[in-house]
């Protein structure tokens, strides 16, 4: 099945103009609530450097730091994995499952387990995981992919939540108060909680010097999972390292804040041992990132720490959701991550940007997310992935645009087409005469003004 | 003071009378202004959609045209940060350097170097400034709202110089207007629902012309304005500040 | 090579030149005139609720006035035979868990989170599996941000702790802000005062 461009499902997403403003100002409120939080932290702009040269120097020490946490990790009495890519993961998480004849599986919010598409992998081994974040509950249940890492369901209004969970859970029919469909979700969640046998989460952060790790949540579902069952799996990938437990304070200081306005999570949990009688296993993946790591224009992608500031502060992700970006990062650093990934399948997504640079200032990290955008369009196109149409009409732009003589030429020839046969360009072959007029041709140009005029 | 002239491909075809504003704006403050007429294009339209290797003619014919000023002068932020952070050549590279330390856009021009306080300049009417992506946060010609630091504004600076101007505020300071070079056209649809945001914007707040350091947003946005039979028109920043009652 | 040497060796040989670790200067951080004061606004702001009491006496008045038809626990200082008895608790035994008291060790300022140990949870599931949820924290307890936080505890030494800060929540739903996700309902400090001079 061939899967839609950005610019193909964008053009999809925006049919519904409606919609389409509803979902731009919604995450443009989050945006907002951003900004009022960093106002009220003075320090906000140190407070990104400094977050910005821990995640610059870990990246420089990556394999001593892995080496250093297992160890610490492995002395706590968590079991160390480690999966060289998806695949490996998926079958590892498996492996521990069968052993153990696991049936009853909850998951809370794990970006890399979308990436590694673990869930599917699952299900085909007859295996099914229940994800208890309330936005991937959602999308579960509408059997849709999440389309923001940190609000998976930013896309649904409520009506739509109300339809699904009619359907599914019995709620009331055009009942569309989220607190009364909140209470629905608790209810219904909380039994698959107790009953759990396996937990799986994510890792916000993995602390070297301490072998433990830290997950954020809102809801409390990370902990209700990890308490409850017997087995408990974390999954991350080696980038999410830091160096020492102090670091934490510029960190936690900075992801609430930039991904939803919040001053912290309401959940910051801290994991060091397993509890007694239980099995506490780590995933640590690799997926690219280690081949990311080694390509010096955009190894600063790897310092992300998910918080989706960058979603939320771009004017085409809020005009064309999640869904067009067809992975399960999007987003802006979903456009610089993805195309390490597999660069044919990700080659439209860096140039699914006016390169505004309104990302890169509100990323914690201080990634370089817009100039990466840009490093990565030469690549694709020196590895062949332009449109052959793209490729020829700018080698032809090339050829024009160095020689003087070509260029005054072409202009006066386009002036007086416009002027005299407006036809030839005002018509359905001409993108950009669908919605706007073309400038009006003035009868010379500022070069042959200037001959006239002052030479 | 030795000063050049570079104008933008698509200013020099399509909006010349910004580019006279600009020569005349320049002239005003006594400066001797060359206009070299080999010049044709920085070669971001070519660079940004992932051809930068085909830039090479466009930037040997820069440096051919462009050494040996004190100042460069363009009255748009794009092409400038395109040319500080990309003009290089193979052949020449301390020229280029050097044009790369002499670039500036006209506001920073006006403000930064010629430190101009007051401006024989009347306008009056309601005015909504866009904020051009490029000059704003690439050249630092404004503060941007992502950062929490000291607000400033070049553009800003110098249109509250212009008698009469009434400066409109906007309810999103700095979104970007969808142009983005050839994204224009490759992602029609988003490019135009953010064009179309943007002027509804300006609209909204009461403008009755939008200005910008940039005419590719303004052309833009020109193209949203008319098709809508909107009476809301667009004017370069260099005319507004050149503008005088005659 | 296993899939670990080979992830350790890419990433030693794809790994950029040394970059130096930044030095936190406490100097440069926010600086409150009364901790106490903004954790309790910061609180309320995210909907939790603020109590303030003279001593723990005050708080298992209370605790003992708490409804008893529920099934309410007070792990505060309790005895080794009721922790044992607490923590042989299963999920299924604490399911219409209503009512939770735990101690806090710490609060933060900047948040109005409060670092709970497993030590005070003495069953680690007690306080996310408990529909309200009642920490006690002394007011000279109070740090203003989390790099004080940081400072103060090293969260190694305990297997599991927690930064809580206020009832669990979600706003997955349209973006409306709902209290109650999972985690409890509602979640009341209990502040003991500092001492009057």
């Amino acid at each position: 099945m061939k899967v839609q461009d950005h610019a193909q499902a964008a053009a999809q997403f925006i049919k519904d103009e409606e919609r389409t403003d509803w979902h731009d100002e919604t995450l443009w409120f989050v945006r907002q609530k951003r900004d009022l939080a960093a106002h009220g932290i003075p320090e906000w702009e140190q407070l990104r450097e400094w977050a910005s040269q821990i995640k610059d120097h870990t990246l420089s020490n990556l394999s001593h730091y892995l080496e250093s946490f297992e160890q610490k990790a492995i002395a706590n009495g968590i079991r160390v994995h480690w999966a060289a890519d998806g695949e490996e993961h998926n079958k590892i998480v498996h492996q521990i499952i069968a052993d153990h004849d696991l049936k009853r599986i909850v998951k809370s919010k794990s970006m890399l387990t979308e990436e590694c598409h673990l869930n599917e992998y699952l299900i085909q081994k007859g295996i099914s995981v229940v994800d208890t974040d309330l936005g991937e509950r959602i999308v579960q249940l509408r059997k849709e992919a999440p389309s923001h890492i940190v609000l998976p369901a930013i896309h649904l209004k409520k009506q739509d939540v109300s339809d699904t969970f009619h359907d599914l859970l019995d709620t009331e029919k055009g009942n569309n108060d989220p607190q009364y469909l909140t209470e629905a979700a608790r209810q219904h969640l909380r039994d698959y909680f107790i009953a759990s046998e396996l937990a799986i989460t994510g890792v916000n952060f993995a602390i070297a010097e301490t072998g433990g790790f830290v997950v954020c949540t809102n809801e409390g579902n990370a902990d209700m999972g990890a308490h409850t069952a017997n087995v408990h799996i974390a999954c991350m990938g080696i980038e999410k390292i830091i160096p020492k437990a102090e670091h934490l304070g510029v960190f936690l200081r900075l992801l609430a804040r930039s991904a939803t306005g919040q001053p912290v999570t309401t959940y910051s949990s801290h994991f060091h041992r397993p509890r007694e009688g239980q099995e506490m296993h780590l995933v640590i993946v690799d997926n690219g990132r280690t081949r990311q790591l080694g390509r010096a224009d955009f190894r600063n992608s790897l310092k992300c720490i998910r918080c989706a500031a960058c979603f939320n502060t771009c004017p085409v992700y809020r005009r064309s959701g999640g869904h067009s970006y067809h992975t399960a990062v999007a987003g802006p650093i979903g456009s610089i991550l993805n195309p390490n990934l597999d660069m044919k399948a990700n080659a439209d997504l860096p140039f699914a940007s006016t390169l505004c640079g309104s990302c890169s200032n509100v990323c914690p990290v201080k990634i370089d997310i817009h100039e990466q955008l840009y490093k990565w369009r030469q690549v694709i196109v020196q590895a062949g992935y332009a449109p052959v149409s793209k490729k020829l009409g700018m080698e032809g732009m090339a050829a024009v645009l160095s020689s003087p003589a070509l260029y005054h030429f072409s202009g006066k020839m386009g002036r007086t087409t416009l002027k005299y046969a407006p036809f030839l360009v005002n018509n359905g072959f001409n993108p950009w005469y669908k919605q706007r007029d073309m400038p009006a041709p003035p009868a010379e140009s500022f070069g042959e003004w200037y001959q006239k005029n002052r030479s | 003071m030795k000063v050049a002239l570079f104008i933008p491909c698509y200013v020099d075809q399509f909006y010349p009378k910004a580019a006279i504003a600009t020569l005349e704006l320049l002239e005003r403050f006594g400066l001797e202004v060359s206009y070299p007429k080999n010049q044709t294009c920085c070669g971001q339209p070519m660079a940004n959609s992932g051809f930068e290797h085909l830039t090479k003619g466009c930037n040997n014919l820069f440096v051919e045209n462009f050494s040996g000023y004190d100042y460069i002068v363009c009255p748009s932020g794009s092409c400038v940060m395109h040319i500080k952070d990309h003009l290089h050549t193979e052949e020449s590279e301390t020229a280029a350097q050097d044009i790369r330390n002499k670039v500036y856009e006209l506001t920073e021009f006006l403000v930064d170097v010629l430190k101009i306080e007051k401006l024989e300049a009347s306008f009056p009417h309601k005015v909504g400034l866009h904020q051009s992506c490029h000059g704003q946060r690439g050249l630092k010609l404004s503060q941007m709202t992502e950062l929490m630091a000291a607000p400033f504004s070049k553009p800003g600076h110098l249109l509250s110089m212009v008698k009469g101007l009434e400066l409109v505020e906007l309810d999103r300071k700095d979104e970007c207007c969808g142009f983005g070079g050839t994204f224009c056209v490759t992602e029609e649809a988003v490019s135009v629902k953010m064009g179309k945001d943007r002027v509804l914007d300006h609209e909204r707040n009461g403008a009755e012309y939008i200005t910008a350091g940039d005419l590719s947003c303004l052309m833009h946005m020109e193209g949203i304005l008319k098709r809508r039979g909107s009476k809301v028109k667009i004017i370069h920043i260099a005319e507004i500040l050149n503008h005088h009652l005659s | 090579m296993n899939s670990r040497d080979r992830i350790l060796q890419a990433a030693a040989e794809n790994q950029p030149a040394q970059r130096d670790l930044p030095v936190i200067g406490f100097e440069r951080l926010i600086r409150y005139d009364e901790p106490a004061v903004v954790f309790e606004q910061v609180l309320t702001k995210i909907g939790g609720q603020l109590v303030r009491v003279k001593n723990l006496e005050e708080v298992k008045k209370r605790f003992a006035e708490a409804d008893q038809e529920k099934f309410c626990v007070d792990a505060i200082d309790c005895t080794e035979e009721d922790r044992l008895k607490i923590q042989a608790w299963k999920a299924t035994d604490l399911a219409l868990l209503h009512t939770l008291y735990i101690r806090g060790s710490f609060g933060v300022a900047e948040n109005s989170a409060v670092w709970v140990d497993e030590l005070a949870m003495v069953n680690r599931l007690l306080p996310f599996i408990c529909e309200h949820l009642f920490i006690v924290l002394e007011e000279k307890e109070i740090v203003p941000t989390m790099h004080h936080a940081y400072q103060k505890t090293d969260v190694s030494r305990t297997g599991f702790g927690s930064f809580i800060a206020g009832p669990s929540k979600t706003a997955d739903i349209e973006q409306s802000l709902v209290i109650g996700a999972h985690g409890p309902r509602s979640l009341t400090i209990y502040l003991i005062e500092n001492d009057a001079l």
